[in-house]
């Protein structure tokens, strides 16, 4: 292990490094608590100039209770939920069947197609923006969550194919060829034999995806603008409008906007930093 | 979606032909998906470069009329050229964060009480959205609370306008996104210390070998793989920068922190006309820049598919 484990060192080193950590964490994750004493302060802190003393009061149930009952907030976070879970289960199901197709078979344009994936998922969003926006419009899906669902679902399975097709790379070929000796049809072996090993790849993609598409802002600017399909990452700015200069309830809508991926991540920790590290590690 | 059917000489056909058919089965909607809305978008907007369109009405062919302007843009040094080199600022500074997050991980690799928490609440930047991120430190910023100028404050100075300021104000947003990009480095670097052999440190540590030394030597060749991730993940976040700036400043104050990225926005999308061609001429070299890269890392992968 490197650096030298803390246990085998001097005493003093031991102690001054418990010390270190908190002092550290509190400095790293500085801002943010700034922003969630802010949410819990009452307005005339603000008024009054007191920003950085103690509270005058305790309004966090006041603060959270306007942004959940006052404000368009929730329908945001509908929204963001109605655009995340259904493109999380299209990018997955798509590239379940597009990594098989290009990690178990061996034909001549395999690499490239692959390569067009991998490729397609880093170019800048801005270069697909003008016809993706035209293409979404002329569907009649421009300011609709399906129309900002079936773009994420396109974009995601670049990425999403690159780690299933490097995940079932890495999957014992002699299965497949077990069970083609047996004569079972490769769908069936798609759906019996590799599928239920692809857990947990589907676990860690579903995760980071959740993530990723959550905290999408471009393109739910681009693709649709009002309450009634706007994902709350673009909502808070209008929800920002509304409460101008208003800090206590900013703060409060930005925690509650930031507040499901977070959630997710620790719940999903292990899957999730899995689906992140993915071949850092050989 | 079976591709099976269960007549008897389409079987026997299929059958015979089921390992050459199946794969571009299995492709289909996957590929007709990120063809739709990914590959053929791309030429479409190289095409749309080479008109002037308002969105609305009929598109007009202007050949490299808008690249022209662009060039002149570039020399009296105006919008393009800010952005671009605003992006070039970005993508050095940006880097940063790979040996931030490499000095986070070493600090925290250790097996104390609690240190999982700790890992994983200082990776906590990452998974907020940039648009939270930004907020946080537009607060942070600001000239009459924000906490960078209380803390000024203590040392007499300030108060320092940070992104109301011309000279500071790119610096002050790419800070912001260094914050979640070194949580992502950070935990790419935390997986690959714990894959580090152990019996090499202890055989470089007979050698005498130990801190700096041993680190360069050592430990971050065995670092190899995260540290491509940790440099591509990085590159494509400082070019895809938008989010932050966007929500910091909206490319101000008077444009100066723009980025291809915003500009192109805001010339085809926003209250300031609705320029498509210009925007796509834009994004054209936003995305040639960005294919340098794209071209190295598939190389990269190349190179690695074709030793295995």
């Amino acid at each position: 292990m490197f650096p030298k484990p803390i246990e085998k060192q001097p005493r003093a080193a031991q102690i001054s490094y418990q010390a270190l950590l908190p002092i550290a964490l509190l400095l790293w994750l500085g801002p943010l608590l700034a922003v969630a004493l802010f949410s819990v302060k009452p307005a005339a802190d603000f008024t009054n100039a007191n920003y950085w003393g103690m509270p005058s009061s305790f309004e966090g149930a006041f603060n959270y209770g306007q942004v959940f009952f006052n404000s368009d907030m929730p329908r945001y976070l509908l929204n963001s939920f109605l655009i995340t879970v259904p493109t999380v289960i299209g990018a997955v199901a798509l590239s379940c069947m597009t990594g098989f197709a290009l990690g178990i078979y061996k034909f001549k344009s395999n690499l490239w197609i692959f390569f067009m994936f991998v490729a397609g998922n880093f170019v800048p969003f801005q270069i697909l923006m003008v016809p993706v926006r035209d293409l979404t419009l002329e569907l009649g899906l421009y300011n609709t969550k399906t129309g900002l669902v079936l773009f994420h679902i396109a974009f995601q399975t670049g990425f999403c194919t690159l780690f299933m097709r490097n995940f079932i790379r890495a999957l014992p070929f002699e299965l497949i060829e077990a069970a083609r000796v047996e004569g079972i049809s490769e769908w069936r072996i798609f759906w019996y034999v590799v599928l239920p090993l692809m857990k947990p790849a589907i676990a860690a993609l579903s995760v980071l995806i959740f993530t990723f598409i959550w905290n999408d802002y471009f393109w739910a600017v681009v693709l649709t603008q009002g309450a009634e399909s706007q994902p709350v990452t673009a909502g808070i700015t209008s929800f920002n409008a509304q409460f101008r200069a208003a800090y206590q309830l900013m703060s409060a809508g930005s925690i509650v906007a930031a507040l499901p991926p977070v959630a997710m991540f620790f719940l999903m920790q292990k899957h999730f930093i899995a689906g992140l590290t993915l071949g850092a590690v050989k | 979606m079976t591709a099976v059917v269960d007549t008897p000489e389409q079987e026997s056909w299929f059958h015979r032909n089921q390992q050459r058919i199946a794969p571009w089965l299995f492709l289909a909607p996957g590929l007709l998906f990120f063809m739709v809305y990914v590959i053929i978008p791309v030429f479409q907007s190289f095409n749309l470069s080479l008109y002037e369109w308002d969105g609305l009405g009929a598109a007009e062919y202007v050949g490299m009329r808008n690249y022209e302007d662009l060039y002149w843009e570039w020399v009296d040094r105006d919008a393009f050229y800010i952005s671009l080199k605003n992006n070039l600022i970005w993508l050095v500074l940006y880097l940063a964060a790979i040996p931030a997050g490499l000095f986070i991980a070493l600090f925290l690799n250790q097996t104390v009480w609690g240190i999982r928490l700790y890992k994983s609440l200082f990776f906590f930047p990452f998974v907020i959205s940039q648009v939270v991120v930004g907020l946080v430190f537009t607060w942070f910023y600001d000239p009459t609370f924000g906490l960078l100028n209380e803390f000024l404050g203590l040392f007499g100075m300030g108060p320092l306008n940070v992104l109301g300021d011309e000279r500071f104000v790119t610096y002050g947003i790419i800070f912001a996104g260094l914050w979640p990009q070194t949580a992502y480095c950070m935990i790419l670097y935390l997986t690959g210390l714990n894959a580090v052999d152990p019996e090499q440190i202890e055989a470089g540590r007979l050698d005498g070998a130990k801190g700096g030394r041993m680190l360069w030597h050592i430990i971050l060749p065995q670092l190899r793989p995260a540290t491509f991730i940790a440099f591509v993940v990085t590159i494509i976040g400082a070019l895809r920068s938008f989010d932050l700036i966007s929500i910091m400043t909206q490319g101000g104050p008077f444009g100066s922190s723009r980025v291809l990225a915003y500009y192109m926005f805001e010339v085809a999308l926003s209250e300031y006309g609705f320029r498509m061609g210009y925007g796509a001429a834009i994004a054209v070299i936003l995305f040639l820049i960005m294919l340098c890269f794209i071209a190295y890392f598939l190389w990269s992968m190349y190179r690695e598919e074709k030793g295995h």
